[in-house]
């Protein structure tokens, strides 16, 4: 599977990752290599096959519907690139 | 050309649990910024989901009120997108296989006829954090404390062909989800959203025609005019040989429009898949029975037997079942006064529900509770007050100062219904008005109201009227 | 008395308990040891003397009170990938750099418990993606038999330090080899446990269907000690099984006559060096003459374990690293002109190119119209692998083979060819895909560089496993070498 450096530099903005130009090319190779790589699955014969998402075939288990944490703001926030009055300061969103 | 409106809902109900969906963090509404905000809810490197068995409950619930199919496995998926909101950069919903299916609402049109409304699917998903845009030096201030509010998010089959099917829709999944005691309909605080998908097609053909989203809208009269307004302009764009794209557009309620949002929307490609950190849930036959026998009586068996038991009109019982707590309220005056629901239904729908309109407040915020207000209809029943001085009784109840007897007492306002006493009243008035006692008797039979009004004149309006008015003929037709 | 340390954990732990040192001394010993040598192997981003030095303080107290156990006294490292609170947590990234982290992850919190003393934070790939420890931020870290060569990765620093005794043990994490991998290219052994069996609550995520965490030390006798702070139900990771904990101590010394040892013939195939071979059939042997018997089985979708990984891997982990935005941690862009110049770029900063590549692999094979070809795909042959391990169970108690195709190879050998680097953990990789536990036990050495055994138990086999491993180093002593450099 080859893809270009226009898909790359799609994949890119979904996952908002920053590319140098420069570096898009080899970013697009790899990624092909890698792909052509994973392609080895075509080589079986899936149809039919239940997809395994956990190796455990449990259940979801429920907690009680308790509250059980309390502010930790300082704490966390200590940790925060900006805040302003308990709030998370980002650049403004353009709505 | 005769066109048709195409609607679809997609409503967000904020689940009344007292903790999150995923996190031990509290739910309350209205605290200091991210002070409700744990590990888990500020997706902190290493945090874990775990789900809240209420959540599941109450979607259960609504399922089964809704005739739909309860699923005995779902699945959590993440919907991957960036938002400074959306702490995880994934919102932890359900996309393949949610939890409920299926169902039927039943709305009652104006008309009085009834339509079946198809809902699709409900499905569970955490909420996100709220952005606030006022300036802090060009930046936006994100609040996380409402990130990972359970929601159960309820999507309608294109079924509604009006605004006001619509809004019927709108305000029977409101009414249900209060009565079923999962979340509190509060449209001014977020906990009720809705979304509305809108087509237009030309009457008769099949193929639905391109629909656009209208987002967040927080009241029934919205919903009602983001619609109308956005069917025109569909159809006026297509009678100009234009083409409805299909897009989010963000309703505008003070010019009344709706605008494009300019969010790259092709960028959104959401890449769901089942989240790696939750099991599928599975509800066994056990759970569902339970989650059955603590089903409260729904709106539309409720309205049946208030109609029944209680010999209500279908209008009445229907005003009094909009609400639970109304609903309730309702019987519990009925129990105290063993009876006389019509003029319990005559006075909530009207006195009642005029003060809580004036003040803005919901019945369960109302002064006077069930148990005072029985007392104050029972002093009606009992002909201890006319229905006009009950009026005012109530009013002095409504600011607190005290029940209906203590006022009565206080105000002297009890009715006068010694006949005694009140003939000598009447006595005295037709003895002053001995013209219109002549006009009256000479055939003008509408005088009667003028001498009972004499009379309550002359009481402070606390002759019975009933009385006056037989003692009245009495003595006037002799 | 034999140098501090060159004695095994266990050993440690007895001498801790006998009084013939004490927890503080132990400290110090090894602190000095990685004053003096980590320079140069660079398996430490976070060294944390003055909180060790206080921990063993006050484990000796403990001691003193009469309240210690196997684990108190006794220092260790934590890979940089646990949350520790007050310490930074870098996951060996820019990314997280200046992360001082708010809690502990349940894995710290057990061994705080237990009174051992943290020396600091073990280097690792970045993000834990990766099998030399090249793509660290901090740079990559040597291996002690041979400083240029790589120690395997992820769990590199882990390795490297407990190789060259900076410290008696540490903690790693395995995706998808990261603890055994390293431990057999560093010669120490490394244990991960059965899917569910760890909690990772606090453990940064990679790929949440794959990752655990688990103990490297030099015997399997320290692993059991280890394992035993470690396993354990948590009701704040959904995927942490409710399963009682054995004693894994208590069996390690069992005799295994008439165990049955599967050996696939696809791990004895082309791609596995001869000298390696040979080791791992000579450890085989042992097997043999202590009453187990060698069976050959097949797992004959083995082939398939990398292609499938390398798409359930990077999907997960494309998701899992979305939260590192710079929105309330970690690093942030200077002066961002804008919120997707923020995102883009405190992103495009803070990850290196191998986590990039990963988080494009994987937003791709779960974007519009792959899903199905390629995430979908990769869980059905997880299936498939799986239940090739289940039979395979159905014939044997334990299936064996080499943990690497070769020994370590050169710094810069494989950075330019991710393919390459993909394929040195091939014989690992299956074992994640299908959630069992499995092992790498030093087996010997080609040219002077350690090769390991990988041994691969049935789900919840931890304590067979150890006991399987434990009777190999009973009759050799390959866990027992140090690079002369530390000796």
């Amino acid at each position: 599977m080859s893809l270009d450096a226009e898909q790359v530099a799609k994949i890119a903005y979904l996952a908002r990752l920053q590319i140098d130009d420069a570096a898009i090319p080899d970013y697009a190779r790899n990624l092909s290599a890698i792909l052509d790589f994973v392609e080895q699955m075509n080589a079986v014969d899936t149809s039919g096959i239940e997809p395994m998402a956990h190796p455990q075939d449990v259940p979801q288990r429920l907690r009680d519907d308790v509250v059980t944490e309390h502010d930790q703001r300082e704490k966390f926030q200590r940790i925060a690139p900006a805040t302003e009055n308990g709030l998370y300061l980002v650049p403004k969103v353009i709505e | 050309m005769e066109w048709e409106i195409v609607i679809g809902l997609e409503i967000h109900a904020q689940l009344k649990t007292r903790s999150k969906i995923f996190s031990g963090a509290s739910t309350a509404y209205g605290a200091e910024p991210n002070t409700q905000a744990c590990a888990v809810d500020l997706g902190l490197p290493g945090v874990l989901p775990v789900l809240n068995r209420e959540v599941v409950r109450m979607a259960a619930k609504f399922g089964l009120a809704i005739g739909a199919e309860v699923a005995r496995k779902s699945v959590f998926a993440r919907k991957n997108y960036f938002y400074p909101d959306l702490p995880k950069g994934y919102q932890i919903s359900q996309y393949e296989l949610p939890i409920v299916s299926n169902g039927t609402l039943t709305i009652t049109l104006d008309d009085g006829s009834s339509k079946v409304i198809g809902v699709t699917r409900a499905h569970l998903e955490e909420d996100a954090g709220k952005s606030l845009h006022e300036d802090f030096h060009g930046m936006t201030g994100i609040d996380l404390n409402r990130a990972g509010t359970p929601l159960l998010e309820i999507v309608s089959e294109p079924d509604m062909r009006s605004a006001k099917e619509a809004v019927a829709y709108m305000r029977k999944i409101h009414s249900l989800v209060q009565y079923l005691d999962i979340c509190d309909g509060n449209m001014q605080e977020g906990s009720f959203r809705c979304d509305a998908n809108v087509s237009v097609r030309p009457k008769g053909q099949t193929a639905f025609g391109t629909r656009t989203e209208i987002k967040n809208i927080n009241s029934f009269r919205f919903v009602e005019r983001a619609i109308h307004y956005e069917a025109q302009r569909q159809i006026d764009l297509i009678e100009d040989g234009g083409e409805v794209v299909q897009e989010t557009r963000l309703y505008d309620p003070d010019r009344n429009e709706t605008r494009s949002m300019r969010t790259k929307e092709e960028a959104n490609d959401y890449r769901y898949f089942p989240c790696p950190d939750l099991l599928p849930l599975v509800i066994e036959p056990a759970f569902i029975d339970e989650v059955k026998r603590e089903m409260p009586e729904l709106p539309d068996e409720k309205k049946a037997r208030f109609e029944q038991d209680y010999g209500l009109s279908s209008y009445d019982a229907n005003v009094l079942i909009a609400s639970r707590a109304t609903a309730d309220y309702f019987e519990a005056v009925v129990e105290a006064l063993d009876g006389e629901a019509k003029l319990v239904a005559n006075w909530m729908n009207g006195e009642l529900a005029a003060r809580l309109n004036r003040d803005g407040i919901e019945i369960d915020a109302a002064p006077v509770d069930a148990v005072a207000f029985a007392g104050l209809l029972r002093r009606i029943t009992d002909n201890t007050i006319s229905g006009k001085i009950a009026k005012e009784v109530f009013d002095a109840m409504w600011q607190g100062e005290g029940g209906a007897d203590e006022i009565i007492e206080a105000r002297g306002l009890k009715q006068i219904t010694d006949s005694g006493a009140l003939e000598a009243i009447i006595d005295e008035v037709l003895a002053n008005n001995p013209s219109q006692v002549e006009q009256y008797r000479g055939g003008q039979a509408k005088l009667l109201g003028y001498f009972v009004g004499q009379v309550m004149k002359a009481t402070q309006g606390k002759a019975n009227p009933g009385q006056v008015n037989q003692i009245l003929k009495q003595k006037l037709d002799g | 008395m034999t140098a501090l340390h060159r004695m095994t954990l266990a050993e440690l732990s007895r001498g801790l308990a006998a009084g013939d040192f004490s927890s503080v001394e132990l400290t110090r010993h090894f602190l000095d040891r990685i004053a003096a040598h980590d320079g140069l192997l660079n398996s430490f981003i976070t060294v944390t003397d003055e909180a060790a030095l206080a921990a063993a303080a006050a484990a000796d107290r403990r001691r003193a009170a009469g309240e210690a156990g196997p684990l108190t006294g006794i220092p260790l490292a934590q890979k940089d990938i646990f949350n520790t609170d007050g310490v930074r947590t870098s996951c060996g990234s820019r990314m997280l750099d200046n992360y001082i982290a708010p809690f502990d992850a349940r894995v710290v919190e057990g061994f705080n418990a237990a009174g051992a003393v943290m020396l600091g934070k073990t280097n690792m790939d970045e993000f834990a993606m990766g099998s030399s420890n090249e793509t660290s931020y901090y740079g990559p870290v040597k291996n002690p038999w041979d400083t240029e060569r790589v120690p395997g990765g992820s769990s590199g620093g882990s390795a490297a330090a407990v190789a060259a005794r900076l410290a008696p043990a540490a903690t790693g994490t395995d995706t998808g080899g990261s603890i055994r991998q390293p431990a057999a290219l560093c010669g120490i052994t490394g244990l991960k446990p059965t899917y569910g069996r760890v909690s990772r609550w606090g453990m940064i995520a990679f790929a949440s269907s794959l990752d655990q965490a688990g103990p490297m030390a030099p015997s399997a006798e320290d692993c059991a000690l280890l394992l035993q702070a470690m396993a354990g139900f948590d009701e704040r990771d959904s995927t942490c099984m409710e399963r009682p904990v054995e004693d894994y101590a208590a069996g390690l010394g069992e005799g295994i006559e008439g165990l049955k040892i599967g050996l696939p013939k696809e791990y004895f195939a082309a791609g596995l060096d001869a000298e390696v071979e040979a080791r791992v059939r000579e450890a085989l042997a042992v097997y043999e003459s202590l009453g187990a018997e060698l069976v050959d089985i097949t797992l004959p979708n083995s082939h398939l374990s990398a292609p499938a990984y390398y798409v359930v891997a990077p999907a997960e982990c494309s998701s899992n690293l979305s939260r590192f935005d710079g929105v309330r941690f970690g690093h942030r862009c200077d002066d961002p002109k804008d919120l997707e110049d923020m995102y883009c770029r405190s992103r495009g900063e803070g990850f290196g190119d191998e986590v990039k590549r990963r988080i494009l692999v994987g937003t791709y094979a779960l974007s519009a119209g792959y899903y199905d070809a390629y995430y979908l795909k990769a869980q059905q042959i997880r299936r498939l692998i799986r239940d090739d391990f289940r039979r395979a169970f159905e014939q044997v108690d334990v299936i064996m083979g080499p943990t690497t195709p070769t020994p370590a190879f050169r710094l810069g050998e494989k950075a330019d060819d991710p393919i390459s680097m993909y394929l040195s953990d091939i014989y690992t990789i299956a074992v994640n895909l299908a959630g069992l536990p499995g092992m790498s036990v030093p087996a010997g050495l080609v040219n002077g560089l350690p090769v390991g055994l990988h041994i691969v138990g049935d789900y919840w086999s931890e304590a067979r496993l150890l006991n399987v491993a434990h009777r190999l180093q009973l009759e050799t002593d390959w866990h027992k070498r140090i690079p002369e450099a530390y000796a």
